[in-house]
Parts: C-alpha cells; sequence; structure tokens
C-alpha cells in the first residue's frame, strides 16, 4: 500500500528534472534510500561481528607466534589437556545448574508477584528486579566480599547455627556453588518478569474453567498455566542458556577459576590463555567451543520467533 | 484481575464461601512469606555494599558484627570522590556510555525504520541476521577482535588499542542488534494508515521517521535507550581486554584492578565505589522501571 501512496511524490518531484543522471534516480528510488539507512548497520555487523567471527577460525589454525599454519593442531593439543576436560565439564554442570535454578525460582517468584493484589505487586516486582539491574561486575564483588575467607558475614552468621566455616571459594565443590549461586542470583530476576508478562497473558476464563472442573492448584499450574507458557519458557531458557554459557565476569571476579581451575569456564579459560597467557591462537581454539551449543540455542530460537511471527 | 475482585469483596463473602476465602488469605500470607524472603536474597549484597562502605577499616578488620555500623563514617566517600584516579573512571565510563548511546540510536533507528516499513531485496533476511547477531556473545568475539584492532594499529599507524575510545568501536557490536531488533518490532507495531495518511500529505521518508516513527514509538526508543546505556555501563570483558593503563579505564575495571593491590583488599573502599558505580543503573531504573521492564520483555515477546 505505501508503495502505491509515494508513486504521486516521487513522480512529482522528478518530473522536472528528466536529466538527472541515473544515479540521482537510484538515490530517490525507495529501495536505495532503504538500503542507505541500513548501511551503517552492515558496515557495524559486518566488520565487527561477521569478520572476527570468522577470523577466529583463521586464528585457531596458527602457532603461539601466529606466523606457521598447524591445522587442527591446537585442538589436538586441548584434547589431551586435562584442564580442558575439566573445563567442559564445569561449563556445563555451571550452565545447566544456573539456567535451571533460575527458570525454577524465577517461575515461583512470579506466581507469588502474580498472586497478591495488584497495587502492591509494582513494588515487589521492583525490588525482586534490582539484582538484574546493578552491574554483575560491582555486584560480584559484593558477593566476593560477603565470601571473603576470614570476614565472611555469612559464616559470621552461620557459626551462631554452629555451622563451621565454609570455604566458600577456597574449596572446590564450594566455589563452583558459589559462582552458581551468583549466576541464579544475578539472572533469576529476568526470568521472574518474563515469566510474569507471560502469566498476565493467561485468560482469566481457563483458571475458572479449570476451577469448577474441580482442578487443584497443582492441575492449575500443569494444565493451564505450563502450556500456555510454553513458548516464554523455551525462549527465555534457550536466551539464558547461551548468556551463561559464555558468561565471564561473575566467575573471573569471583574465583578467577581456582581453586586449581575448577571453576573455569570457556569464558575465563579462553581470557586466561589467550590474553594473559597472551597464545591468541589457543585461547582463540578454546572460545570457539562456545559455537556449537549457541548455534544449537540459536536454531531453536530462530525457529521459535520465526513460528510466532507468522502467527501474528 | 479476577483474583483481585475476589480479594477486594472477600469480607463480604466470608460467610457464604467459607472455606475458599480461607484459602485465599493463606495462600496470599504465603505468598507474602516467600515474597519477603526472596526479596531480603535479592536485596542481601547491595544492602551490605552499603553497610561496608560506611565502615572505617578499623571496624571491618575488628571481629564485630558484619551486617551492622557502629561508627558510621563518610571517610570512604570522601576518599573515593576526592582522587582523581576514581573521578577519571567515572568520567570515562561517562563519556563512553553517553557516545555509545548515541551511536547506537543514529544506527538502529534508521535501520529500524528501513527494515520495518521499506521491503527491499534481502531485508528479510537482514533482520533476521540482525537478530542471531544478538545472540553472540562478546566472550567469542573478545580474541579475535583484540587481534584485528592489533593487526589495525600495525598497518595503519593509528593505535586504538589501550584508548578508551577503542570501546566506541567495540559497544556497538553489542547494543546495535538489539536496539534494531526492538525497534523494529515497536515500528511494525505502528498501523500502516498513519505513514500512509504521512505520504498522502506530501511527507518524505525522512519526515515520516522523524514526525511520525519516532514520537509513536517514543516509549520503544526510551527503553532502547536504557539498554544501550546500561550495558555500556556495566560492559567488563571488553575494557578489562583492550584498555590497561590507569587513564583509560572504565568504573568496572578501575575498581577491579586499582582498589585490589596485590593481596590487599580494601573492602571499604571497594564496596563504595561498587556502590557508586552500580548507582547510575540503579537511579535510571528507579525513575523509569517500566522502561526499563518494556525493553527487556520485548527482546523475547516482540517478534
Amino acid at each position: 500500500m505505501a508503495d502505491v501512496a509515494l508513486q504521486p511524490d516521487r513522480v512529482g518531484a522528478a518530473q522536472p528534472a528528466r536529466k538527472r543522471s541515473s544515479l540521482q534516480k537510484a538515490l530517490k528510488r525507495k529501495s536505495t534510500a532503504a538500503f542507505l539507512m541500513t548501511l551503517p548497520l552492515i558496515i557495524l555487523i559486518a566488520l565487527l561481528v561477521l569478520y572476527p567471527a570468522f577470523y577466529s577460525l583463521h586464528l585457531a589454525t596458527l602457532n603461539k607466534s601466529m606466523q606457521r599454519f598447524v591445522g587442527l593442531g591446537n585442538f589436538e593439543f586441548l584434547f589431551k589437556r586435562d584442564t580442558f576436560w575439566l573445563v567442559v565439564k564445569q561449563s556445563c554442570i555451571f550452565a545447566i545448574t544456573a539456567v535451571f535454578f533460575k527458570a525454577l525460582i524465577g517461575f515461583i517468584v512470579a506466581h507469588f508477584v502474580h498472586n497478591i493484589p495488584a497495587k502492591g505487586q509494582r513494588k515487589w516486582r521492583g525490588m525482586l528486579l534490582v539484582p538484574w539491574v546493578i552491574p554483575p561486575a560491582m555486584s560480584t564483588l559484593a558477593w566476593l566480599w560477603l565470601f571473603d575467607p576470614s570476614y565472611s558475614a555469612f559464616n559470621y552468621t552461620l557459626s551462631f547455627f554452629g555451622i563451621g566455616p565454609i570455604p566458600w571459594t577456597g574449596d572446590a565443590a564450594w566455589a563452583r556453588f558459589s559462582v552458581i549461586l551468583v549466576n541464579v542470583w544475578y539472572g533469576a530476576p529476568f526470568f521472574m518478569i518474563m515469566y510474569l508478562a507471560s502469566l498476565k497473558s493467561v485468560p482469566d476464563q481457563l483458571y475458572e474453567a479449570a476451577a469448577i472442573d474441580g482442578a487443584n492448584w497443582w492441575q492449575r499450574i500443569w494444565y493451564v498455566t505450563l502450556p500456555m507458557m510454553r513458548n516464554i519458557i523455551a525462549i527465555t531458557t534457550l536466551f539464558s542458556l547461551i548468556v551463561t554459557f559464555a558468561n565471564f565476569d561473575i566467575v573471573r571476579i569471583l574465583t578467577a577459576g581456582g581453586p586449581l581451575d575448577h571453576t573455569h569456564i570457556f569464558a575465563t579459560w579462553a581470557f586466561r590463555i589467550g590474553i594473559e597467557g597472551s597464545d591468541i591462537p589457543l585461547g582463540a581454539s578454546v572460545s570457539l567451543f562456545m559455537v556449537p551449543i549457541l548455534a544449537v540455542a540459536a536454531i531453536f530460537i530462530l525457529r521459535d520467533v520465526n513460528k510466532r511471527g507468522n502467527e501474528a | 484481575m479476577s483474583s483481585v475482585t475476589i480479594d477486594k469483596a472477600a469480607p463480604t463473602r466470608t460467610v457464604k464461601y467459607g472455606s475458599m476465602s480461607r484459602d485465599r488469605k493463606w495462600a496470599l500470607r504465603w505468598s507474602y512469606f516467600f515474597l519477603t524472603l526472596f526479596a531480603i536474597f535479592s536485596l542481601l549484597p547491595p544492602i551490605y555494599m552499603l553497610v561496608t562502605s560506611l565502615k572505617s577499616s578499623a571496624e571491618i578488620s575488628a571481629a564485630t558484627n558484619p551486617w551492622w555500623v557502629f561508627h558510621p563514617t563518610l571517610e570512604n566517600y570522601i576518599g573515593l570522590l576526592t582522587s582523581n584516579q576514581f573521578l577519571r573512571f567515572f568520567w570515562n565510563s561517562a563519556l563512553v556510555s553517553i557516545f555509545v548511546v548515541t551511536i547506537t540510536m543514529l544506527i538502529s533507528v534508521p535501520a529500524a525504520f528501513a527494515l520495518a516499513r521499506m521491503r527491499f531485496w534481502g531485508s528479510a533476511t537482514l533482520a533476521t541476521g540482525v537478530f542471531l547477531t544478538y545472540l553472540i556473545p562478546d566472550s567469542l568475539l573478545f580474541i579475535p577482535l583484540f587481534k584485528v584492532f592489533a593487526l589495525f594499529g600495525d598497518w595503519t599507524g593509528i593505535q586504538l588499542i589501550n584508548r578508551w575510545y577503542v570501546l566506541l568501536f567495540i559497544y556497538p557490536t553489542l547494543t546495535v542488534p538489539f536496539c534494531t531488533w526492538i525497534m523494529i518490532g515497536y515500528f511494525a507495531s505502528i498501523p500502516k494508515e498513519l505513514d500512509e495518511a504521512a505520504i498522502i500529505d506530501g511527507a518524505s521518508w525522512f519526515q515520516t521517521l522523524t514526525r511520525i516513527f519516532i514520537p509513536v514509538a517514543l516509549p520503544g526508543l526510551i527503553a532502547a535507550t536504557i539498554f544501550a546505556f546500561t550495558v555500556s555501563w556495566a560492559q567488563f570483558l571488553y575494557p578489562l581486554v583492550f584498555t590497561t593503563s590507569t587513564d583509560q579505564l572504565v568504573l568496572p575495571v578501575g575498581i577491579i584492578t586499582t582498589l585490589i593491590k596485590g593481596d590487599v583488599f580494601n573492602w571499604g573502599q571497594i564496596m563504595t565505589g561498587a556502590l557508586l558505580g552500580a548507582a547510575p543503573p540503579l537511579i535510571i531504573y528507579a525513575f523509569l522501571m517500566d522502561y526499563y521492564i518494556a525493553g527487556l520483555t520485548a527482546g523475547a515477546t516482540k517478534g
């Protein structure tokens, strides 16, 4: 429709100057104008996202001084190192556990917020979203201080219950727990907000019908809420899986990968090797291991987004 | 909504539907109980930041109750706000964020307009591509980007690494795709009749954008601006990789690299710095919460 409506304007403007060059005419065309408007975006993505992404494939095949082509040598080297398998394992534990608890806590809290009278919801929602608003680098510092080996405020509180000092970041198992806890603290509000928005869009008639049929609360959640929220749960989980899998700041600040590399995930280990150890090709190879899982998640998200685009 | 109406009518209905309203009352009490627990969990670190920031170093190292301030003092705040180094970090952060927000808006608003309204060859693919770019995390790109900028410096002689303005090139890779994506959603939701009317009245495409689309989609624009600002304010990995001299650092990296000297943690100052660093996003959030949440949910719900 817009095309047709546009014509009189364009024709009127073009007629007096018939002699204009074809370049000027091309500039007047709608598609050219549109292309020019998106050009900065295309340049940005091509130069600073796509080019580096493919360049890292090339980097991964070079030796440490980046002068010799070693093919898959970097990957062979990685596969032989125990630390690499530790990182793979920890990345999966970290991402899956953290996303699961974020989703679970977000779902529960969203229900509680949805339950209370509407006029109080804003206040609660405001308080519960604070962890998401604070820059993670800043809030992780507060957690680091809460976990401090000698002055930990948690250990001080726990000592009243007779629970001995816990080595929050000193012991491998506890350090793994701590990084996941901080990540859940940071990410759960995002799920809460998404689920709350989606809960509000579930028609009340469905719950009324379920209540009349004698459904208890569990059946209402299982047969009404979950099917209605399926889409948003899937997309939020996949988003969060990508972000958590690629997490850097929380692990870096809280444990820096320690103790003994037990909490390293791909991003922090790639930083340790590539930037701190200045072995850029090996670091690039490490971070490339994130690609498969990101690609799978991206494909599912895209399918979902396209499907909903067609419905609308 | 029905839950609200039932709740308001509860006192009068007590006699008729005793058990149901009693159930609801208990459900409400449990909701408040658990919400309080979760709110404490959420607010614990920021509150602890505030508590620690008001303590002197002597009080921090004395083994008193860590949750309470016995001798409140502002010495940490005075110390940081009079230190040129800290003010430099703050200034760098502010400069980077403001420029990045401007660049992001200048790139993404016209692009979103073109992608939402003017169909051209490959526009649908490009919109999908923008969305995919948003899914590429910073931790995948920092190593090749570092190398690319190092090579760029070697070839042209323009040294960008270890300058704060290198971040102006890098941050848009994080902000532009998302902002374009949500602006496409907002622009697409504007009724076609509006811009058709404008075009019939003789408006050019540019006028349609500035007179119709930007004013109508202003809430979306504010949400996108807030998003771009919070992302560039909070970004940690890129400045850690690209800047090292203390006068080029932004706030998050500055606090971590300069206030932690070896094994000596000056926790009073670190917490004060972290709180001051968290303040701008928190203030924006406090005043523009609805826009903030709109931006947050738009990414996944508009498509």
